[in-house]
């Protein structure tokens, strides 16, 4: 079954670019990354760019409402994602709790729905 | 076939049932792979017990006969059902459960995978507590809601979307394996610890069903230590609720109102259950050093083998709830230290404790940190200061019983002024 591994963020917490704590993420994340890919299992996922570069696009009536900003107001955004095969939700909650960004924010795993 | 007298058979089908419900369930969801289907042809095939054994005899192996039967009636519904059903329960899916894969498979009692998927960590603390009495313990519906005090439709929804949290997410029937097994046995245990506790507390109500929880708990404490004989922390669950249990008889006045262990005749306190309680603590502390639960039963133990409050080795009594913050550093247990620091010396060094910020703060609510703190203040003759205390009490429980008992410590210190 595949999982959706939602990165979520608080950014007062999180490492920055450069700041504490960053070199020690990234190698975090290789690993992440490096143990993922050496398990077989097929896997995708991005970091996004943070939330100030959100907009948010409502359709209502035809017409497209279009906004600045993240469409929920929390404290935790979405940072990133993987989107991962585990063959139960033990193996995808595993794989979340290895996720480095797990020790600043939240991992949310959803399964995928089988629209077929 | 005169010689199968139907009450007699009608009690032997209520013997399998009691004996072999639990562990016909556990394999069942194994083989069908869905909780709900399980139970419906465990069901049927019950059903189909009482309408033809009464004819036929009781088969010589009457769990067999009844696994038998409700793996066709499970084979029958799938076959009835609609094509949503087919697709997630097919024939494939079947087959494949009959022979799974895992070699420890014919080891491992199916209940404990029934036990360890009902307090999966990834449902709800309510759910979990719903699913194991039901699934488990065998409960009613309308059992489990009786006992939480909750409509039968809500606790319903409650088990509906808790299996099909299990189904959608895949959620896995099986034992965790040896790397994740302590924790999730700590789940498990806390599960069952819930349970006693919501029975151990409930006043005598006047419900129509009545179901004894702490009954329950304790079935369910023994099931783990029986499956799992080598967890400590299992034994120690296990002797903490068999010492708690002894209380019962005590732990009620004469006209029905709760006493504290100061209180309680311990000559009424069950000598058999202690025992059990004692051999067991003896068994989980041979097995690895104490965890919260043997620190716990510990703290029972000193308590079960002296003879009132006043002769009790209230410093041993310290020095576990030392032991037990180093695992749960709370509020409650620092609470709990206190009084047992009020006992050993004065209330005033209890009290002392007890205005401890990083203690009052986060029980203010908590009706039982008053109640103590009101205890505290009477003995140390602070009157007004404990009827404050006992009236912030009494406004923070809705437990009938709780309410008589803080009601007549009012009344005491009413006619002490």
């Amino acid at each position: 079954m595949r999982y959706m591994l939602i990165i979520a963020n608080d950014l007062d917490l999180h490492p920055v670019p450069g700041g504490p704590g960053w070199d020690d993420l990234m190698a975090g994340y290789a690993a992440f990354n490096e143990q993922l890919t050496s398990h077989g299992t097929p896997f995708s996922g991005d970091p996004l760019m943070p939330p100030s570069t959100a907009t948010t696009v409502r359709v209502r009536d035809g017409k497209t409402l279009t906004v600045d900003g993240p469409f929920a107001e929390t404290k935790e955004w979405m940072s990133g994602y993987y989107l991962i095969e585990a063959d139960s939700l033990d193996g995808a909650l595993m794989a979340a709790s290895m996720i480095p960004s797990a020790k600043y924010g939240a991992v949310e795993v959803r399964p995928v729905a089988d629209m077929g | 076939m005169s010689m199968h007298d139907s009450d007699s058979v009608g009690q032997q089908i209520d013997a399998v049932y009691r004996a072999e419900r639990a562990r016909l369930l556990a394999r069942l969801i194994g083989v069908v792979g869905d909780f709900d289907l399980a139970e419906e042809a465990l069901q049927d095939a019950f059903v189909a017990a009482v309408r033809t054994w009464p004819d036929v005899g009781v088969p010589d192996n009457p769990a067999g006969w009844l696994m038998t039967a409700a793996k066709r009636k499970a084979i029958d519904r799938i076959r009835r059902g609609g094509a949503r059903e087919r697709r997630q329960r097919d024939w494939g899916e079947l087959s494949i459960a009959w022979t799974s894969g895992d070699p420890r498979d014919s080891m491992i009692d199916d209940r404990l995978r029934l036990i360890f998927t009902c307090c999966h960590p990834a449902l709800g603390i309510e759910a979990q507590v719903a699913l194991t009495l039901r699934s488990v313990g065998g409960l009613t519906t309308a059992e489990v809601a009786s006992a939480f005090m909750v409509s039968e439709s809500t606790l319903a929804q409650r088990l509906v979307r808790a299996k099909a949290k299990i189904r959608d997410t895949k959620i896995p029937y099986r034992v965790p394996p040896a790397s994740q097994l302590s924790e999730r046995l700590d789940a498990v245990l806390a599960v069952i610890g819930l349970i006693f506790n919501a029975g151990y507390l409930a006043g005598e109500g006047n419900e129509l069903v009545r179901v004894d929880l702490c009954d329950e708990a304790k079935r369910l404490a023994h099931l783990v230590i029986e499956l799992l004989p080598g967890e400590a922390e299992a034994a120690a669950l296990g002797a903490l609720l068999c010492m708690q249990d002894a209380r019962r008889a005590a732990r009620v006045g004469t006209d029905g109102q709760p006493l504290t262990l100061e209180e309680q005749d311990r000559s009424m306190w069950d000598r058999g259950q202690i025992l059990a309680g004692l051999q067991l603590l003896e068994r989980s502390v041979s097995m690895a050093p104490p965890g919260p639960f043997a620190l716990k039963a510990s703290i029972s133990a000193v308590h079960s083998s002296t003879r009132d409050a006043a002769s009790t080795d209230w410093h041993a009594i310290i020095a576990l709830y030392d032991q037990l913050a180093v695992f749960e550093p709370t509020p409650v247990v620092a609470l709990n230290r206190a009084v047992a620091v009020a006992m050993a010396g004065t209330p005033a060094d209890g009290l002392a404790l007890l205005e401890d910020p990083t203690i009052a703060e986060p029980l203010a609510s908590y009706h039982l940190f008053h109640s103590t703190r009101a205890d505290l203040l009477r003995r140390s003759g602070h009157h007004d200061e404990a009827a404050v205390a006992y009236a912030q009490a009494r406004g923070l429980t809705r437990n009938r019983a709780e309410h008589d008992f803080l009601d007549r410590r009012l009344a005491e210190l009413g006619t002490n002024e």
